[in-house]
């Protein structure tokens, strides 16, 4: 999963914090791994220098968790090109499409449609490897197999994933 | 260039309050091989049975080859299913103490054909399915794979403009669901037959030339290519 961009997506919730987008980040993707301070503010000073969020304020005191930050319109439009963007079949796949479809439902967007995107690039990739199968010989057949039960495992995810969105969708409300 | 044998335009449908189609508009090229995917109850067997003339939409029009199928009695539906549309189930559909021969010269007879005729053809397109030698065999006493060789011998006996196969491999195994699938495609492609395969298994969908996902009564997929 892109950190960065899972970031950028919590931000453009509403304006935010630092401290306030480690908390948010924990509770939705941090399951596996936290995030830490440091990544945090590395990542916010990245995106600051590439234009996607703006610093507009800043709280009496001094530190770096004073200062909110807001997401700017080459941020949203950079965030929604990621969302819409099909990833390859890989083993990594399943975290940023995991990450993609929270963002979805964190931002109201339409996550089913985030879905179907990658179920279409899914099956593109299926239809090359069976067609590529045809005629193919049989220890390459095999190997093709094992490339298309992979991706029908993570068709078997998306599935199951799209069938519960409702319930995520209040899931991660609570954590809002 | 496009040439689609199938065009659905606004089509809307309900059962009760239900509404199962809201809105879908559709083509299907000529000789393209589609399959048709979603989740149960998203209205992709509604969808199906319109394009087929099987039920006439609320609203909206399907041409098929040329004839507006929702201008059609019912009677007349009956009549385009069996000269220009072929169907495949997932089971069930073939008369047990026929042989297969017989099995597959049926919708001939009933077109009219003579018997002679009919056996002629059936043995041909069973030869194509790699059945010559179970020719005599009843289905009962067939394999699975073997029994929906038969059913699509069937189905395409009558050289239909489309066939519509819901789920033809659902009931078998990964090999026997390979080789009957690899079978029908080669033969439908060698016929120039429009294919319409109704499916939820992503493996049976990656034999079509593109897939349709329809949900909530509408069809998915219909979105803006991502921005360079």
């Amino acid at each position: 999963m892109d950190r960065s961009l899972a970031l950028l997506g919590l931000m453009s919730a509403g304006p935010t914090h630092g401290y306030d987008l480690k908390s948010r980040y924990d509770a939705i993707f941090g399951a596996a791994r936290t995030i830490a301070y440091g990544q945090i503010y590395a990542t916010l000073s990245r995106m600051i220098r590439d234009g996607l969020i703006e610093q507009i304020g800043q709280e009496p005191g001094s530190g770096p968790d004073r200062k909110r930050y807001a997401v700017t319109d080459a941020g949203r439009t950079r965030l929604a090109s990621w969302l819409r963007e099909p990833d390859t079949p890989s083993p990594t796949l399943q975290s940023n499409l995991f990450a993609k479809t929270i963002l979805a439902l964190v931002l109201d967007d339409d996550a089913d449609a985030l879905l179907d995107i990658q179920r279409h690039a899914h099956l593109a990739r299926m239809r090359e490897l069976t067609t590529a199968k045809a005629g193919a010989p049989l220890l390459d057949r095999l190997a093709i197999d094992y490339a298309l039960f992979q991706i029908e495992a993570d068709l078997r995810w998306i599935d199951l994933t799209s069938a519960r969105l409702t319930d995520m969708r209040k899931e991660v409300r609570r954590h809002g | 260039m496009a040439d689609p044998i199938i065009t659905a335009t606004g089509l809307t449908k309900s059962f009760g309050p239900t509404q199962a189609l809201r809105g879908i508009d559709l083509s299907v090229e000529r000789g393209e091989v589609l399959a048709v995917m979603g989740p149960s109850g998203s209205g992709k067997s509604t969808l199906v049975h319109c394009l087929a003339g099987v039920i006439s939409p609320d609203s909206g029009s399907v041409v098929l080859d040329g004839t507006d199928l929702t201008a059609l009695s019912p009677d007349q539906r009956a009549k385009v299913r069996l000269q220009r549309i072929g169907f495949v189930f997932q089971f069930g559909q073939l008369l047990p103490d026929l042989t297969a021969t017989d099995n597959v010269a049926l919708p001939l007879l009933m077109a009219g054909r003579s018997r002679r005729a009919a056996n002629t053809q059936a043995i041909a397109w069973l030869d194509r399915l790699g059945l010559g030698d179970h020719a005599d065999k009843s289905p009962g006493s067939m394999s699975g794979g073997q029994a929906q060789r038969v059913a699509i011998a069937r189905a395409l006996v009558t050289r239909p403009a489309v066939l519509f196969a819901d789920e033809p491999t659902g009931s078998l195994d990964s090999v026997s669901s390979e080789s009957v699938l690899g079978a029908m495609l080669e033969v439908v492609r060698e016929a120039g037959t429009t294919v319409v395969l109704i499916t939820h298994d992503a493996r049976t969908a990656a034999y079509a030339d593109r897939e349709v996902i329809v949900r909530d009564g509408l069809l998915s997929g219909a979105y803006a290519p991502v921005p360079a």
